[in-house]
């Protein structure tokens, strides 16, 4: 017979500790300080973004936003406006160009080149392509377009696609290896041609990851300076034509005022370093907004 | 392997049932011939000496152990297989005489008269509605009030309409295991397929659902022609009319398993009264 008090028979649950729940514990703690070491820079950047960048942007708001930029750079005071729109358009005729390419690119790598020899080439190419400095994509661009045509946004799309473009086939293709193949294959049984399959099936499937590896593209795009150094020129004010006219863009102000020894123009570097962060989370979360509504 | 006439017509683009009244009073028109069938990927003959002739109107289960090729053969019937590279077929398959794999048949065209339901429910990321309609649709059908038609019919057809006509719009995903595979069941009669071959169809599913399936296959051959590859030899013996047994050998000379076709017979009498040694084996589960 068994009884309560029997020490042989005690039944306890109360947690052991052995080596194994140590060291559950220390790699818990290891992984917590990781990830305080990793978001330290982060916070530090953001910090010294906003205590530096804030009153220079959101003085007489929005004033600084839609200003055009002061052609005496030694002059305080607002603009960065012509630098936004060429942001916007430098980047959104690149998303333009390198998207639909890339996407196009990727499908045909994973739905039609699969192992061939071509493909093989295709994908080893962009591979390459992605480890190409910037600023010798900027040189690229600047010799095959900028010398020839002029200044222009036009050129500064070119060089962001050239950048964009692995990247957005790379994210692509991955995110259409991820579409299970049985998929494929329903669509395929009820007669549908691989072409459908793709476009009506594969596609959507793949969607919201497409969008958010585009995206991820365009948010680095945005920021980059080399490539725009080379086939923007300068500009001060407004130019709204996307393939005519030396434009500017937020990363290129960055760049030139930062690098000025005038406050006023240092000042202005910090606000439109501000104003491009914003930028870029803006179009983050309106594209995240989108996929979202677009996954239901 | 004559091909007596292109398969793929000009018009209609909707796919038209082959099947004619007299070819349905007629219990025992073959659908399909096999002859000496072989399916190869790449140097690795998979299935050999398949030879057997599938039936109108009828259930035609095929059973065996693992790796005989079953599955391969169900996938060469309405050309599947044609989707992984390297994989071939040598022999002969006629669909109502023609054949199969002749230089003018599209496969596209193929599909759309002989649909499949997979083993594991694969609905597309869609609502139940456009999960339906994806067929029709392909056939060019766009008008919204002959698509509501089709799929109320359709579901009714897979005895899943009570359940979910209120929630059409939602999504597939959300729905059990049955449910979906009677989704995929559904959506493949939608384009009203001439034969509906199924790939272990109750295999990812509960009996409950089972039993429900099953009932769907009985109901569904008044109108189709099925094929099922089950490794469920209760299933076989419940639902089917005709059996054929499938197993694998050994080749001593290259070391592979090739799968085979042993005997095909009525299903009664493969469960009762087998011709060949291996399937009564099987069948008696003294091996498999």
């Amino acid at each position: 017979m068994r009884h309560p008090g029997d020490p042989v028979l005690a039944l306890s649950l109360r947690p052991r500790r052995t080596w194994r729940t140590v060291k559950s514990w220390l790699m818990s703690v290891a992984m917590a300080g990781a990830f305080v070491l990793i978001s330290l820079p982060l916070l530090a950047i953001l910090w010294a973004l906003f205590s530096k960048g804030a009153s220079v942007a959101f003085s007489h708001f929005p004033a600084f936003f839609t200003k055009e930029i002061p052609v005496v750079s030694r002059r305080p005071g607002p603009g960065m406006g012509p630098a936004i729109l060429g942001t916007l358009l430098v980047t959104g005729g690149a998303t333009l160009i390198a998207v639909p390419l890339g996407i196009l690119g990727a499908v045909y790598l994973h739905e039609y080149g699969g192992k061939s020899r071509f493909a093989r080439l295709v994908r080893f190419m962009a591979m390459v392509m992605t480890g190409v400095p910037s600023i010798v994509m900027g040189l690229f661009v600047y010799v095959v377009w900028t010398m020839k045509y002029g200044y222009s946004a036009f050129g500064g799309a070119l060089g962001l696609a050239c950048l964009m473009l692995p990247v957005v086939i790379g994210s692509t293709e991955t995110m259409l290896r991820l579409v299970p193949n049985q998929m494929r294959e329903a669509s395929l049984a009820l007669g549908a041609t691989k072409a459908r399959t793709i476009l009506t099936v594969v596609l959507p499937a793949a969607a919201p990851g497409i969008i958010s590896g585009a995206l991820l593209a365009v948010a680095r795009a945005a920021g980059e300076t080399a490539p725009l150094l080379f086939a923007l020129g300068a500009a001060t004010s407004y130019n709204p034509h996307f393939f005519d006219q030396a434009n500017t863009a937020l990363s290129v102000q960055i760049f030139g005022n930062a690098m000025s020894s005038f406050t006023a123009a240092q000042d202005r570097a910090w606000g439109a370093a501000l104003t491009l962060v914003l930028l870029t989370f803006l179009v983050t979360l309106v594209a995240r907004i989108f996929t979202a509504r677009f996954k239901r | 392997m004559a091909v007596t006439e292109p398969t793929r017509p000009s018009t209609p683009k909707v796919a038209v049932r082959v099947s004619s009244p007299e070819m349905v009073a007629e219990a025992t028109q073959p659908v399909f011939e096999l002859d000496k069938l072989e399916v190869f990927y790449g140097a690795f003959r998979a299935v050999r000496d398949v030879t057997l002739s599938i039936r109108q109107n009828e259930i035609t289960a095929f059973i065996g152990p693992s790796g005989c090729g079953k599955t391969t053969v169900l996938r060469c019937l309405n050309r599947m297989n044609d989707l992984i590279p390297g994989a071939r077929v040598a022999g002969k398959l006629t669909f109502h005489g023609l054949d199969l794999y002749g230089p003018e048949v599209s496969a596209t065209e193929v599909r759309r008269r002989i649909g499949m339901v997979f083993q594991k429910p694969n609905p597309f990321p869609k609502s139940i509605y456009d999960n339906i309609a994806f067929g029709p649709r392909i056939n060019g059908i766009k008008d919204r009030s002959k698509l509501d038609q089709i799929v109320e019919k359709s579901l009714r057809g897979a005895a899943l309409w009570d359940e979910v006509k209120d929630r059409l719009s939602s999504s597939a995903l959300g729905m059990s295991g049955g449910q979906q595979q009677r989704l995929c069941i559904a959506r493949t009669i939608a384009v009203e397929p001439e034969v509906v071959l199924m790939d272990e169809p109750c295999s990812a599913l509960d009996p409950i659902a089972t039993a429900r399936v099953e009932e769907l296959m009985r109901e569904l051959k008044k109108t189709y022609t099925i094929v099922i590859v089950t490794h469920n030899m209760q299933q076989a013996a419940r639902v089917s009319d005709r059996t054929a047994f499938f197993t694998a050998e050994l080749d001593s000379k290259t070391d592979q398993r090739t799968g085979l076709l042993v005997e095909t017979d009525a299903t009664a009498k493969i469960f009762s009264n087998p011709r060949d040694e291996r399937t009564e084996n099987y069948i008696t589960g003294r091996f498999g």
